[in-house]
């Protein structure tokens, strides 16, 4: 299969698309976790309980209201292979947890992978939307309405006084965790990254890195996400991060200027230096595959290398990550195969674009 | 995960035993494994001494095993101890919140803004918990009614409450 093949089949509706403001925010994620009714929730289920869980969550997939806006398929972690399980964590569309989750674990998939629910993870269900850009309302309202649909089939556990009941009490309540990927790299090269983090998580938000921890994060990415659910509404919550991330952007914006101007030459050098890199070199490990990755899609946004599309970043991402490279070179690669693999993948990915560096 | 041996309590405690090159997985509730512990033990004098002490060490390194608070108060529905639910950080079922709800305020306020839920409500238990809430409302009245001598009112009232019971399935 030709790598544009596989491109076109292997990727993810949110790695192609483009949203608002997603030359920093890569992707919007809502997630809502809901429990059933007098069923113990998973650390305590039996097989039977699993079953009858995952039977629940079919059947009302396949009910007409659901299936008006998509087809689910129900694929059970047990009959996944453990590659396959990977591959949908590193398209992050399952988390890490379920696809341990071999003995009760399942996922509800639709067929466009833009909303899903995980079965007996941490909860019995948890709904999620994925889309690329800023687009919480939107995610929280294709969210809101399979929830809305599932809930005529299902009968959830609420509380009048803390809402949606979760295994976890850190969930309680809306059970919604709403969450946005940015790509800081102006905010890390000047410095300041820390000093927004931390002001950041003053105002009940989480921040971690998505590939490493803190500010040391590869690649200068970012999940932004809201920490309480209980006591405020789903809109409150939602409306608070995208605040929050709004102004983070107008930071990013602000600081990639200040770098231009300072320092145009030693920014196009950067950038340059790492497309020549991935354009070239013959062995990449994933950390500097990462680095890299992150200085050309700056130089794509500040109009020094033209030519390559600027989805590069969040595609190669995805294709460079073990599992996938796997998956498309069809074998078991060892590390040190991997990185001369994942050499040759970005190689021929940046040949498909008309690029030309400035 | 459910102890294997009682298949009731969630498994804490979980060790491997080798005899003999054969391996062992065991998962089990803090309750299972002290008896498990026993007969291990014992077994060990005669056995491989070596392989089961380890697994004997690793037992008692489980928080699990080391505090086991036989006194713990346990949801009535799913069994699970308070002490396993701060080992675990979860709970068993959702009848855990109001199984322990006198020890759950304070953590709420700590981990959360605010302990009353103000977000979205499912049809079908939306319509539950606002009967219920009109049912309290209606004894809170039919009480004051009593206290001020109103029968009428009062008769009234308890009839509305019969209502509403039986449509709640009380
Ligand atoms: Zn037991
Ligand atoms: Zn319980």
């Amino acid at each position: 299969m030709s790598l544009q093949d596989f491109l076109q089949r292997a990727t993810t509706k949110w790695m192609k698309d483009s949203g608002p403001d997603d030359d920093i925010a890569l992707t919007s994620r809502i997630r809502i976790a809901r429990n059933i009714e007098d069923v113990p929730f998973p650390m305590l289920q039996t097989d039977s309980h699993a079953n009858a869980v995952i039977e629940q969550v079919e059947r009302a997939v396949n009910s007409p209201k659901v299936t008006a806006a998509g087809r689910f398929e129900i694929l059970r972690i047990a009959d996944m292979s453990a590659l396959d399980r990977q591959v949908l964590v590193e398209k992050h569309l399952i988390s890490r947890d379920l696809a341990e989750e071999v003995r009760h674990g399942a996922v509800a998939l639709r067929s466009d992978e833009v909303v899903n629910v995980m079965i007996n993870e941490e909860d019995h269900m948890r709904i999620q939307c994925l889309m690329p850009g800023l687009r919480l309302e939107e995610a929280w309202a294709v969210a809101n309405q399979l929830d809305d649909a599932l809930e005529e089939q299902i009968p959830y556990a609420f509380h009048d006084r803390y809402g949606y009941l979760t295994a976890c009490p850190t969930n309680v309540g809306t059970g919604i965790r709403a969450s946005v990927m940015l790509h800081l790299p102006g905010l890390v090269l000047s410095g300041q990254i820390n000093r927004l983090l931390s002001a950041v998580s003053q105002v009940g938000l989480t921040v971690r890195g998505m590939y490493g921890e803190g500010s040391e994060s590869a690649g200068n990415l970012f999940q932004v996400s809201n920490q309480v659910t209980l006591g405020e509404t789903e809109e409150e919550i939602i409306g608070n991060l995208d605040s929050v991330v709004h102004q983070l952007i107008d930071h990013e914006r602000s600081a990639r200027r200040v770098l231009v101007q300072e320092n145009r030459d030693g920014l196009e050098d950067r950038v340059s230096r790492s497309f020549g890199i991935l354009a070239y070199a013959r062995r990449m490990d994933s950390k500097e595959t990462l680095q890299r990755l992150s200085d050309v899609r700056l130089g794509i946004d500040l109009g020094m290398i033209t030519g390559v599309s600027a989805g590069i970043l969040k595609e190669l991402i995805v294709m460079t990550q073990p599992a996938f490279l796997q998956k498309y070179y069809n074998q078991e690669l060892p590390p040190a195969e991997r990185d001369l693999r994942r050499a040759t993948l970005i190689r021929e990915r940046l040949r498909l674009d008309d690029t030309e560096v400035q | 995960m459910l102890c294997e041996q009682c298949h009731t309590r969630p498994a804490t405690v979980h060790f491997t035993k080798i005899v003999g090159g054969d391996k062992t997985e065991y998962h089990l509730c803090e309750t299972c494994a002290k008896e498990k512990g026993n007969v291990f033990a014992k077994a060990a004098q005669a056995f491989d001494f070596n392989h089961l002490l380890s697994g004997l060490l690793n037992m008692e390194s489980s928080p699990g095993f080391a505090a086991p608070q036989p006194t713990s108060q346990r949801c009535d529905v799913c069994g699970l101890s308070y002490n396993q639910f701060t080992q675990t950080g979860r709970f068993g079922c959702p009848h855990c919140y109001d199984s322990f709800s006198s020890r759950l305020e304070p953590l709420l306020r700590r981990i959360q803004n605010n302990g009353q839920h103000s977000g979205k409500v499912p049809g079908k238990a939306g319509e539950q918990v606002i009967r219920k809430k009109t049912l309290d409302h209606l004894r809170a009245e039919l009480q004051q009614a009593v206290a001020a001598e109103q029968f009428e009112r009062a008769a009234e009232l308890r009839d509305e409450i019969r209502a509403l019971e039986q449509s709640l399935g009380q």
